[in-house]
């Protein structure tokens, strides 16, 4: 990766589209503070009460501590006085995770894993949310009714996110912004702005979207096929 | 036979056919060189009334219980930095060799010397005869650990404590079970040693005052009632302690 330059403005979601190597994930972890090999500079505005911006990360495996339950993996996250306080129970509800809340990581499926995660990037209130590939090896109900779930959320609570996938009608479903990034070295080739707002993206408009990016002409475009 | 009665008939069978042999054993070298089960039960039995029994293991269960809580904590806060931190382990690597083949005997009279015939050298010693047997273990166990958890404690800002208590120790667990395991059967041992060279109660004493009046007897009767405390830490205490804390492992998955 050389040269690569993104910026999101609050509130905005831009997703991030291309082959496996381009380095999408890589871009994440820079931007989480984790890539120390990294030279560059990452900047993140504060939040609307001055303080520094929350982050929250749904990583590409759900990343829940196994040896503990639902309930303590959402409240770790938290500062240790709001631990004991009514946000995890909320953030559980959202999710209908409630029935959940005492089993341990191992008796999930790999779709209410997911669930959990996101409900862990939600519940610390976050400014600035980076997403890697959140809901991939789901399948298809499984993965629209996350998606759902997501919209919601933000729709509820706004925030700036990263999302990274390879999955063009996920980032139709739920994107103000695409980005499409190749590889060797990564870089972006193409920005594409959503006018419709997402609440008005049913399947039929996510699908003329789709046809609309493949039939276009300029080669950064074929990389999505 | 079924598993089940097997479980049980195999162990009592064992024992039976131990004592047995033994009693086979005195019957043929006979007198005071190896006294049979039955002397061996009499002398536990005088040792128990007297009271002796209690006061000796009780001093040395001490001992060995303050030996190993300050082994196994120095030994993770050893361990646990050199598994993670290359820098550190190549630091401290050479120490580790050189301490890890220091004999028992050699840095038991070197505490008595230096810090006096006293209680904390005793239990230092101990200690310090189990720390480098620790640190292996953990280092092996902090190498192994799960970086995509260290990545997430780093991105949601967990403290430092937290990290250690959620992220950390909990994989650490089964590496840390096999360091008390081991350890517990090393520092029984070797806490009769110290006794036996430098303190004036507790097992590793008695035993040395029983081989002066070559009193077999009384020296397999402390023997036996310390090998069965021992199991009974074993599977009273560490062996349910490591299934609490394993316990998220058994639990059968959601349909």
């Amino acid at each position: 990766m050389r040269g690569l330059t993104l910026s999101a403005a609050a509130g905005e979601v831009v997703a991030l589209v291309g082959p496996s190597g381009c380095g999408k994930t890589t871009a994440l972890g820079i931007v989480a503070g984790l890539d120390r090999a990294f030279d560059g500079v990452v900047e993140v505005g504060p939040r609307p009460d001055g303080g520094p911006a929350r982050l929250g990360y749904v990583f590409q495996e759900p990343r829940l501590l196994p040896w503990r339950s639902v309930r303590q993996n959402l409240a770790l996250v938290l500062p240790r006085a709001q631990r004991r306080g009514p946000a995890v129970d909320a953030m559980l509800a959202a999710l209908e995770l409630t029935p959940f809340a005492d089993r341990f990581p191992t008796q999930l499926s790999l779709g209410m894993a997911r669930r959990v995660a996101l409900a862990r990037a939600f519940v610390v209130d976050p400014d600035l949310l980076l997403m890697d590939e959140p809901f991939v090896s789901l399948d298809e109900p499984t993965a629209l009714r996350l998606r759902g779930l997501l919209s919601q959320l933000l729709d509820r609570r706004p925030a700036t996110v990263l999302l990274v996938t390879h999955n063009l009608r996920e980032a139709l479903a739920l994107a103000d912004r695409l980005l499409l990034l190749a590889p060797s070295p990564g870089r972006v080739v193409a920005e594409v702005p959503l006018s419709v707002p997402r609440a008005a993206r049913d399947d039929a408009t996510i699908e003329v979207l789709r046809r609309d990016l493949l039939s276009r002409p300029e080669p950064a475009f074929r990389l999505l096929a | 036979m079924r598993p089940a009665l097997t479980s049980m008939v195999m162990p009592v069978a064992s024992i039976l056919l131990l004592l047995a042999v033994w009693q086979g054993a005195a019957l043929a070298i006979g007198g005071r060189l190896l006294p049979g089960p039955l002397p061996v039960a009499d002398a536990l039995l005088r040792e128990a009334q007297s009271g002796a029994l209690f006061h000796h293991m009780g001093a040395t269960l001490l001992r060995v219980l303050a030996a190993f809580a300050l082994a196994m904590s120095i030994g993770v806060g050893l361990g646990l930095p050199m598994g993670r931190s290359p820098f550190i382990d190549r630091l401290f690597g050479p120490w580790l060799v050189f301490s890890l083949n220091l004999p028992a005997l050699v840095v038991i009279v070197l505490a008595y010397v230096w810090f006096g015939l006293t209680e904390a050298a005793a239990i230092g010693a101990v200690a310090v005869n189990k720390i480098p047997n620790t640190v292996v273990l953990v280092r092996a166990g902090a190498r192994a650990i799960d970086e995509g958890l260290i990545d997430m404690a780093r991105v949601y800002r967990l403290s430092p404590a937290d990290r250690l208590r959620h992220v950390l120790l909990p994989q650490l667990t089964p590496t840390i079970a096999a360091a008390a395991r081991s350890g517990l059967a090393l520092i029984w041992k070797i806490v009769l040693v110290v006794e036996l060279l430098g303190r004036s109660d507790g097992v590793g004493f008695q035993i040395n005052l029983l081989f002066q009046t070559f009193d077999v007897a009384g020296i397999l009767a402390y023997t036996i009632a310390f090998v069965a405390v021992v199991q009974l830490l074993e599977y009273g205490v560490l062996q349910p302690v490591e299934r609490h804390c394993q316990r998220w492992r058994r639990l059968p998955a959601e349909a």
